[in-house]
């Protein structure tokens, strides 16, 4: 039986261990939360399917809905864009959170002797991965099917900016809904109104990135999706563990 | 069963009393503006009322962060109870400021960021009282209910300022003068003092009313507690 | 190793354990047995360090719940019902996951004297969705012992398994508890518990009815004093 106060504890757990192997062992909980759900995805693919299978729709639906033509589609491209991850977003959030209710894993995650926020932000960022996976195809997609050009380094930024923020809340949140009577119905009802601001700064700056504007005019939005994405990283690390502890 | 606290019995008799001078101060002793007309003296319920609704929903947000940090089921109530009001009273504002600007903006309704930012906030406290509802656990409910009204209410301030970022035609009464914001006037002292009292009238009532609602809370409560040990024998 | 001291739990209003007091010591088997809504699930989860008790004092390998959950949560390997495996991964890689999540030393080679302690090692590449009730317990008991814990809890672990799998889990139970580790078990199968535990505790209503060493009955006895307890 090998001595358990030898084991390199994960943060929280045996004070006695130093900063640094403190800090090794929350970060390993961290990648061991990511890598699960990037194998599990990997060979189930159920969770990008739906997401991906989910946003070409809903391109297709606006396409028919605003007539994207070359005049409409240079000012809405950006709106359209967004809307979609947004929707698809949801998709995936609940997806991710129900496999970890549905056989009890959160239990066992629970049961890990790791302080909580590290399985926050261990599924916070498989789903930020999950997220920019579907951009990274809806946006070629979208430039091939309107032969416009979306590759714009700004662009690429306002989208990290933008997921972080919305996987930020979309994390805590859909912890809560998926233990809700009516989860699936919850979700996009507690996320959207919060996220408001995220998506109307998204969209504003990726629109300025796209009509070429001034980056004094972009700034502003860009400052914005900073302030969302560091004030509610830090308000979720400090109330995720009243969502999933009992 | 136990009598209304003294306090909250004679709260019921000042709010009313306050409630009346409020509607005579209003709709008698405030001068009528002379752009606007009549129509203006909507704004000292509609203000009253947004920000009895601000006041409702921090307190929601207070009220949750102490109950997380203590466990006790008291702040619990009186955060759900802070919320049923902010809806309410939001409701109020967002209604009476619909009813001002169809003459004075010539439209019910515009995307101007106050106007948003009331109806965002109105949303998400719609979805804290549905979020409540599909939770059976009572410590549960409570824990979820203060989580999301602490995000809810942190993201309040930055959706204001996403929208402020786009032009506005709210007028700003109090605080700046500017003179592009259509339907903005100078308040003459009267005007002033029926205004002060009308935010006063609608702080006690929120006062009285969040008590009763959390006294009621405690009683159901106390049922419940009742029924238990009667089944228990 | 496992102390509980007047543990009242309450959802909400409605009380669940209503002043329970329990005392496993070092490489004792008990098993804890009730009617359903007794609250055996719910004394486990607290002990799991899963749900926080009401009131009341509750310690584990001398950590007390829930102040000091980690330290407790080192020692502590938990079966429930429920395999919480996931079903897209590999039996290796689930305890692998687990293995990370517990920081465990020469994860490899553990990982392959865990596979082979609950006979999976033939099995470890494949999905756990695709494997049988019986062979996710099994898996399930991999997870719990992979950082060798002191304490083992099992909550209901039969539940949902024939005959033949029963039997092996039975099997399997004894080489854990063996080990001079401190196993406290859930069941409502009586024969299968006395077969099993060293004591059985009774829990009924939310306290704890009775206490009875394996020596103390003759056979037969024991489901008598059982109805009697329970439905007092």
């Amino acid at each position: 039986m090998p001595d358990v106060a030898s084991l390199p504890g994960a943060l929280g757990v045996s004070p006695g261990l130093s900063f640094g192997s403190r800090l090794r062992g929350y970060l390993r909980a961290i990648g061991a939360v990511i890598w699960k759900d990037l194998a599990a995805e990997l060979r189930s693919r159920e969770l990008l399917g739906g997401m991906l299978v989910f946003a070409l729709l809903v391109i297709l639906i606006f396409n028919f809905a605003l007539e994207l033509d070359v005049r409409t589609r240079q000012t809405v491209t950006s709106g359209v864009l967004w809307a979609t991850f947004a929707f698809a977003g949801t998709l995936g959030l609940n997806r991710s959170m129900a496999i970890e209710k549905d056989r009890g894993c959160l239990d066992g995650l629970l049961l890990a002797p790791v302080d909580r926020s590290a399985l926050y932000f261990g599924k916070m960022l498989g789903n930020l991965t999950f997220m920019l996976i579907v951009e990274a195809i809806v946006l070629p997609t979208y430039s091939v099917l309107y032969n416009t050009n979306l590759f714009n380094p700004g662009l690429v930024l306002v989208i990290l900016l933008g997921s972080i923020g919305y996987v930020v809340v979309g994390t805590l949140l859909s912890a809560m809904a998926v233990q809700a009577r009516t989860r699936d119905v919850l979700l996009p009802i507690l996320l959207f109104p919060v996220i408001l601001p995220v998506l109307i700064a998204a969209v504003k700056a990726s629109n300025g990135y796209l009509q070429g504007l001034e980056a004094a005019d972009i700034l502003p939005w860009l400052n914005l999706l900073i302030v969302f994405d560091v004030i509610f990283t830090a308000a979720a690390f400090m109330v995720f563990e009243y969502v999933v502890d009992e | 069963m136990t009598p209304a606290p003294k306090l909250l019995r004679a709260l019921n008799w000042i709010t009313g009393a306050m409630f009346l001078v409020a509607c005579y101060l209003v709709l008698f002793y405030a001068p009528r503006e002379a752009v606007m007309g009549e129509v203006q003296r909507v704004f000292y319920f509609h203000v009253s009322a947004g920000w009895v609704g601000a006041l409702a929903f921090l307190t929601t947000a207070v009220c949750g962060g102490v109950y997380l940090a203590r466990g006790d089921r008291r702040w619990g109530n009186v955060a759900l109870a802070s919320v049923e009001l902010g809806v309410v009273f939001t409701l109020v504002n967002i209604v009476t400021g619909s009813i001002w600007a169809r003459p004075a903006w010539n439209t019910w309704w515009t995307w101007d960021p106050r106007l948003v930012t009331a109806t965002v906030m109105e949303l998400i406290y719609i979805a804290y009282i549905m979020l409540r509802q599909g939770i059976e656990d009572p410590d549960r409910r409570a824990r979820f209910g203060s989580v999301y009204g602490i995000i809810g209410f942190l993201s309040v301030p930055v959706t204001f300022l996403s929208i402020r970022l786009f032009r506005t035609i709210h007028p700003v009464v109090i605080g700046s003068n500017d003179p592009t914001a259509e339907g903005a006037f100078d308040m003459t002292p009267r005007m002033l003092q029926a205004f002060m009292f009308s935010l006063l009238t609608f702080t006690v009532l929120y006062v009285t009313l969040l008590w009763h609602r959390v006294r009621l809370q405690s009683l159901t409560d106390h049922v419940e507690r009742l029924k238990m040990r009667l089944l228990a024998q | 190793m496992i102390e509980v001291h007047g543990l009242v739990k309450a959802f909400g209003l409605k009380p669940i354990l209503r002043g329970v007091d329990l005392n496993v010591a070092e490489g004792e088997f008990v098993a804890l047995v009730g009617p359903n809504g007794a609250g055996k699930t719910t004394l486990l989860r607290i002990l799991a360090s899963l749900s926080r008790p009401t009131a009341g004092e509750v310690r584990v390998g001398g950590h007390r719940l829930p102040a000091r959950a980690s330290e407790a949560r080192m020692i502590l390997g938990v079966v429930s019902h429920q395999p919480l495996l996931y079903g897209d991964l590999t039996a290796e890689e689930n305890l692998r996951f687990y293995g990370r999540m517990y920081g465990i030393p020469d994860l490899d080679q553990r990982l392959a004297q865990v596979l082979k302690t609950v006979g999976l090692w033939p099995r470890r590449r494949d999905l756990v969705r695709e494997f049988s009730r019986g062979m996710q317990q099994r898996l399930s008991i991999g997870r719990a012992i992979l950082h060798d814990p002191q304490v083992m809890l099992f909550d209901e672990p039969h539940t949902g398994l024939d005959q033949e799998a029963s039997a092996m889990l039975d099997e399997l139970l004894r080489q854990v508890a063996a080990r001079g580790r401190t196993v406290l078990m859930t069941s409502h199968d009586l024969s299968r518990a006395s077969d099993l535990a060293e004591r059985i505790d009774i829990l009924s209503k939310g306290v704890i009815a009775g206490t009875y060493k394996r020596g103390e009955l003759g056979p037969g006895e024991l489901p008598e004093i059982y109805r009697e307890v329970t439905h007092a």
